[in-house]
């Protein structure tokens, strides 16, 4: 095996053992925004992370440009869509986990609050 | 609703709709020698549509692929496929051989060029038929009932 190999398939081995951490937080933690946060924040390196690996060892070319617009596109949309998810969540009234550590979150939107009060 | 959206999701849905449009180009043209084509891609143009009508709203989308446009381009597709599967025929082949686009004596290279552009040329009909009918079918499941107002504003 050679150096680019080993590192390929160390690269894949951490990416697939973070996807690995973020599924069983969202199997064990408490709440939907905890488990957001782990189903978000897992895939999206872990995608990054497996899919480099696959992309150094064929070189630069059309293959690894297709990968690195592929990282690109996940580092953008999937914290886009957690963002989203979490959001909608919020707005329709959904309360964080009540044993969460730290303040109390203020949001600035009056609908928001009202709806939330409401359900 | 849609001021209720957050400024992250809406700066990102609108740039991403050009990146998914071109996607669907691509897929499009990829139809041909492996996974992809005319369908695929109509799919994932019609997804960016519904993408601007999530985001920004009901009369947004609409906006964006009026519904006389939709209409328009459905049985334009079609329009496509047919008329180059007659122009086959027309030709003195079979309904959709394209090789024979390429003239009645022409060498094996153009008969070849000529089997992927009919290919292509059907592909693209395919695929303006199948972004007209999701963005249909989305738009009339979607459309707000008369008393209530609306989606959006």
């Amino acid at each position: 095996m050679s150096v680019i190999e080993i590192i390929s398939t160390a690269l894949i081995a951490l990416g697939a053992l973070v996807m690995l951490v973020g599924a069983a937080g969202v199997l064990r933690l408490p709440d939907f925004y905890v488990r957001l946060h782990a189903a978000g924040k897992g895939d999206t390196l872990g995608q990054g992370l497996v899919l480099l690996g696959l992309a150094l060892p064929v070189g630069f070319g059309l293959i690894s440009l297709k990968l690195a617009l592929i990282i690109l596109f996940v580092f953008i949309f999937n914290p886009t869509a957690t963002h989203a998810l979490a959001r909608a969540a919020w707005v329709t009234g959904l309360k964080p986990w009540e044993k969460s550590a730290g303040e109390p979150i203020e949001t600035d939107e009056d609908d928001a609050e009202g709806e939330r009060d409401h359900a | 609703m849609s001021d209720a959206q957050s400024p992250v999701i809406r700066y990102v849905a609108r740039r991403a709709v050009p990146f998914i449009q071109l996607y669907a180009l691509y897929v499009l043209g990829h139809g041909e020698d492996g996974p992809g084509g005319g369908f695929q891609g109509g799919v994932i143009f019609a997804s960016s549509i519904v993408l601007l009508a999530l985001v920004f709203g009901y009369g947004a989308g609409r906006k964006a692929c009026p519904e006389r446009i939709s209409d328009f381009i459905s049985p334009l597709g079609c329009l496509v496929y047919a008329s180059i599967g007659l122009l086959c025929l027309l030709m003195g082949g079979m309904f959709l051989e394209y090789a024979r686009l390429a003239g009645p004596d022409a060498s094996d290279h153009a008969k070849h060029a000529a089997h992927h552009f009919g290919l292509i040329g059907i592909e693209a009909g395919v695929m303006l038929t199948v972004t007209a009918s999701m963005v249909t079918l989305f738009f009339e499941m979607a459309r707000p009932a008369p008393d209530e107002g609306g989606l959006d504003e």
